[in-house]
């Protein structure tokens, strides 16, 4: 599967079938800094993700001081 | 993952409370968090006018959507700041939404009223851009609620927000600003607005999960000046918390909330008096906003070998004035 890293501009090819919770994990990803979308999906941790996927890591920590 | 309500498929886990939603029932609990903090906290009622100040961000543009839903009558306010291509997409994105809502939106101009981009007002006056910026979004909020009659001012900080300000107030005990950190700073002048944060109760997945289930198209890239920002530590180091010991964030900044804010008392409350050039409340004579814009046409005078005796350039004066009191928001 295709996994677009939004916020470190790159992307990554995962091969096999596994879990959201699993790919966080293996990525080194805070789930709670995320969230994953399939499509215009949004998908809890423990959906299973296939090959064919192209998923979104889209962060959703902002920072500056206002 | 089922949905807690109807047991269909859930799209997002809210694990500080143990549980997960469909898109309609975690609408409804986005709802339910966000009318409850404004009904705790006295925010505001249905016949206040609200101006929430909308960067295009996630959360701003997911409360402006929020409070419309609930029936509030809320205005949206876009200050462009004239951060290059940042300022460009947010203001298209948040003036995306105002259309297709037809949700009433205001602007202010930065570059356009006081000549200078708030990083050049912040180079001109030696100060980092961030501190320039604040300055000048608090002041615009203040003074563009006063001047269009609004009573109210809402801000989309979050639950994440709060907590990471919390811990950097306790990490270097800043206890004046522990004392004056609060989802409601109640108007102490006549021409201060009350400021609210009504997603205080939300988390920053949640904010982003909630624009998302709505549809709404917000901006994702960060402004430029923000890499860096001690925020981002705090929240990473919070978030890392959350992970191990879900609800860690909620006890921190809820707690303080009952039970921290009352042993602090009431040293963060100082006495206002109008700026005595722009008329906007302050504690010095000259506000801070003033002071800021002031130096930044005077060093531009300097430089353009007008010297210090000519006649003031790109003087913000006159309508302006800026509420510098501002606390962590
Ligand atoms: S990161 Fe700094 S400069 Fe950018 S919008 Fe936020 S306060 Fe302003
Ligand atoms: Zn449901
Ligand atoms: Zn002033």
């Amino acid at each position: 599967m295709k996994v677009m890293i939004r916020h470190q501009r790159r992307e990554v090819e995962v091969r096999g079938r596994r879990r959201v919770r699993e790919l966080l994990v293996e990525l080194g990803v805070n789930p709670e800094s995320v969230l994953v979308i399939r499509g215009a999906q949004l998908l809890t941790h423990d959906a299973q993700l296939g090959d064919d996927d192209t998923i979104e890591l889209r962060p959703v920590v902002s920072g500056g001081i206002d | 993952m089922r949905c807690q309500r109807c047991r269909g498929d859930a799209v997002v886990e809210v694990r500080r409370h143990h549980a997960a939603f469909c898109s309609d029932h975690f609408i409804e609990f986005f709802d339910r968090q966000v009318q409850r903090a404004i009904e705790d906290e006295r925010m505001f009622t249905r016949d206040d006018r609200v101006l929430v100040a909308v960067s295009g961000g996630k959360d701003s543009l997911a409360l402006w959507d929020v409070l419309r839903r609930l029936g509030y009558a809320a205005t949206g306010l876009y200050i462009n700041l004239g951060i290059g291509g940042y300022s460009d997409d947010s203001h298209r994105k948040t003036v995306a939404y105002a259309d297709a809502h037809g949700a009433d939106l205001l602007v202010a101009d930065i570059p356009q009223e006081f000549g200078m981009s708030v990083e050049e007002l912040a180079r001109a006056t030696r100060r980092v851009s961030c501190s320039a910026c604040g300055l000048s979004k608090r002041y615009l909020f203040n003074r563009v609620a006063i001047d269009h009659g609004f009573t109210v001012v809402a801000t989309g900080h979050n639950l994440d927000d709060e907590a990471a300000v919390l811990l950097g107030n306790l990490l270097h005990w800043q206890t004046e600003y522990l004392a004056r950190q609060s989802p409601v700073l109640s108007s102490t002048h006549p021409k201060l607005a009350r400021k609210v944060k009504p997603l205080y109760r939300i988390a920053e997945r949640e904010a982003a999960a909630y624009a998302i289930v709505r549809g709404i198209d917000y901006i994702v890239d960060e402004c430029p000046n923000s890499v860096g920002a001690k925020s981002l530590l705090y929240k990473e180091a919070l978030n890392l918390l959350e992970q191990a010991s879900p609800g860690a964030k909620q006890s921190l900044y809820w707690g303080f909330l009952e039970r921290g804010r009352a042993l602090l008392g009431t040293q963060g409350v100082v006495a206002l008096r109008a700026c005595v050039h722009c008329g906007q409340p302050t504690t010095a004579e000259v506000c801070a906003f003033c002071r800021m814009t002031e130096r930044a046409a005077e060093r531009m005078r300097v430089r353009r070998g007008g010297g210090a005796g000519a006649p003031a350039a790109a003087a913000p004066v006159g309508a302006a004035g800026a509420p510098d009191a501002g606390g962590s928001g």
